[in-house]
């Protein structure tokens, strides 16, 4: 019985494993020479120009110090540090020896010319839906335009057996759904070009819908935002954080000049994707993208312009006009705190004015005579001095100290006639020494 | 004749009573480090300490320090290590320099008064000596961390 369970098991296990090696399996495709790229039309090698832009393929195809297209572009992810591929048309260390066929089953299957899978760090999944003219007008871009460099690829760093490329037969069958996009006749003609564009070679979802743990998207989870390059790729659904809602023609503004004036700017891993990237496309596409981001952020089309977040936030911005707008509250702070100021005892030689006499007798005069004329070496505390403004300050902000201190620190009534005195005390102090 | 001491040294100073100690200090005496500013104490460039009190100079008769002493910024420490002179040296808080001899000793005479401020007090002490270069943020922390140091070196007996 036991003998028998085995067997099953065992036959079970041979033909899955049989299976997956059949699934697995990609056979080669013929290595081309470079005599056969073959010519194509200027059109559609601009064609392909603006869809390699759009698709920011350089973005993550040419490391920092490298040239465009030529790789080693180190992408950290949560298994270890991929380097990105050769893709100028070198003979050997790029795809020079791609026909245009293994070129489209790349991009479609994630399967490169030799036949072994690639790392789904290359979104594949997503260029999958794309349709061959497209992927063709690239192959034509990169075949006639990129200059061919031969560089020395480096090794990826992936830990045994995530760096098993056959185990990626696995991952793929799993959780990628090859296939060319299907329009949804739910939508609008605009509506379905924005979801080809977005799903397929923008690859939105790439960034800002979140992973599984191992690495692929959640497509229950479209678009409901992610961490990238350790920035945080916003939700592009009804759960975006913005205060004041998108509409499709912040989405335009954004995808043409990077910015909106009610949301930010397109920085970090987002830059590359505007400003060498989807700006590229014709304004038709752009229009596209916006109407299909607009409806699966759930936009309306209300101006934010008069909303009242929008107005709160510009008030808010506003500098208090309270502060320190009295003028004797403003004097105090510059002229008499640096030693008048206590936190919270009184020290020894930093008399607090708010209850001293002089600020609390019925008349101004004992206040007035020392801001004017100050005290020397023996009178007050021995041995130090207070300066007089008499010749710095004018009646106005004296008067203006005196009513500060009185009202806002004393807490007493006003002094009547308190600018008169010192006009008086100016004139006919000092008197007493 | 007005007699004083500054930095240690007693002085006699033959001047117009009502000249500005600041004059006195710069032209009479020859120390220079203490700053001219508005002329007006609105900025502070000129304080010294008169008592170990911090004062602004430039609007202080000479003759009203007859008998005090005086500290200016060449006395605050023989070595000009001064916690506050160390702090000041270690983030590199001046950049024209001309306000930092005011703030240098009106931070020491707050930090007399006040050994652990709070960033408000900080403010509130220290808002009457203006640096048109801006170096509010690297002054405030250099108070900081002199606090921290002389604080520091109270504990450690």
């Amino acid at each position: 019985m036991l003998k028998n369970l085995f067997l099953g098991a065992l036959a079970i296990g041979v033909t899955g494993a049989v299976g997956f090696g059949v699934y697995a399996y990609k056979s080669p495709i013929a290595a081309i020479t470079s005599d056969q790229h073959g010519d194509f039309e200027p059109e559609l090698v601009e064609k392909g120009r603006v869809l390699a832009s759009a698709g920011y393929c350089a973005t993550c195809h040419t490391a920092s110090d490298g040239e465009p297209y030529a790789g080693n572009y180190a992408m950290q992810t949560g298994f270890g540090t991929l380097y990105s591929t050769n893709l100028t048309p070198a003979m050997e260390t790029g795809i020079g020896s791609y026909s245009a066929e293994a070129f489209r089953r790349a991009m479609h299957e994630g399967v490169d010319r030799e036949g072994r899978h690639l790392f789904p760090a290359f979104p594949y999944d997503h260029f999958t839906k794309m349709t061959d003219e497209d992927v063709d007008a690239i192959y034509a871009y990169i075949m006639t335009e990129v200059a061919p460099i031969e560089t020395v690829q480096t090794p990826n760093e992936l830990p045994f057996p995530l760096d098993q490329r056959f185990l990626q037969a696995g991952w793929k069958l799993l959780f990628a759904d090859l296939g060319r996009f299907e329009p949804d006749s739910d939508h609008s003609e605009a509506w379905n070009r924005g979801a080809y564009l977005a799903e397929g070679l923008t690859h939105c979802g790439a960034c800002h819908t979140p992973r599984n743990a191992l690495g692929a998207e959640k497509t229950s989870e479209q678009y409901a935002g992610a961490q990238i390059d350790r920035w945080s790729a916003p939700a592009l659904t009804a759960a975006n954080a913005s205060s004041v809602p998108w509409t499709a023609s912040d989405f335009k503004s954004y995808l043409v000049k990077g910015t909106t004036n009610y949301h930010g700017v397109a920085a970090g891993p987002m830059g590359p994707v505007v400003h060498e990237g989807v700006r590229d496309l014709p304004e038709d596409d752009i229009d596209a993208l916006a109407i299909y981001l607009a409806d699966k952020v759930g936009a309306t089309e209300d101006d934010p312009a008069q909303s009242e977040i929008v107005l709160a936030s510009l008030r808010k911005n506003q500098p208090d006009p309270q502060y320190r707008r009295d003028l004797g509250a403003r004097l105090y702070a510059t002229a008499c705190a640096s030693c008048h100021y206590n936190t919270a005892l009184i020290s020894q030689g930093r008399p607090d004015l708010g209850i001293n006499s002089a600020t609390n007798l019925d008349t101004p005069n004992n206040l007035i005579h020392v801001i004017l004329d100050g005290m020397n070496a023996p009178e007050g505390i021995s041995g130090v001095v207070m300066p007089g403004f008499r010749d710095a300050l004018s009646d106005t902000e004296i008067t203006a100290i005196a009513a500060y201190l009185r009202d806002k620190r004393a807490g007493q009534p006003a002094w009547p006639n308190l600018a008169e005195t010192v006009a008086d005390l100016r004139v006919n102090g000092p008197a007493a020494h | 004749m007005i007699k004083f001491e500054i930095n240690g040294r007693s002085v006699s100073v033959d001047a117009d009573p009502k000249t500005p100690l600041l004059w006195a200090i710069r032209d009479e005496i020859g120390l220079t480090g203490t700053k001219f500013g508005c002329g007006i104490g609105m900025c502070g460039a000129c304080t010294v300490h008169v008592g170990g009190r911090a004062t602004r100079s430039c609007i202080t008769a000479v003759a009203d320090v007859e008998g005090t002493k005086i500290t200016t910024i060449e006395g605050l420490d023989d070595q000009a290590n001064h916690p506050v002179q160390e702090a000041w040296r270690n983030l590199r808080v001046p950049q024209c320099g001309y306000c930092q001899s005011g703030q240098i000793m009106q931070a020491a005479a707050l930090l007399q008064d006040i050994p652990a401020p709070t960033d408000d007090d900080i403010d509130a002490v220290m808002t009457g000596n203006l640096c048109r270069c801006m170096t509010y943020p690297r002054i405030r922390q250099a108070v900081r961390e002199a606090a921290t140091a002389m604080t520091g070196a109270q504990n450690n007996g």
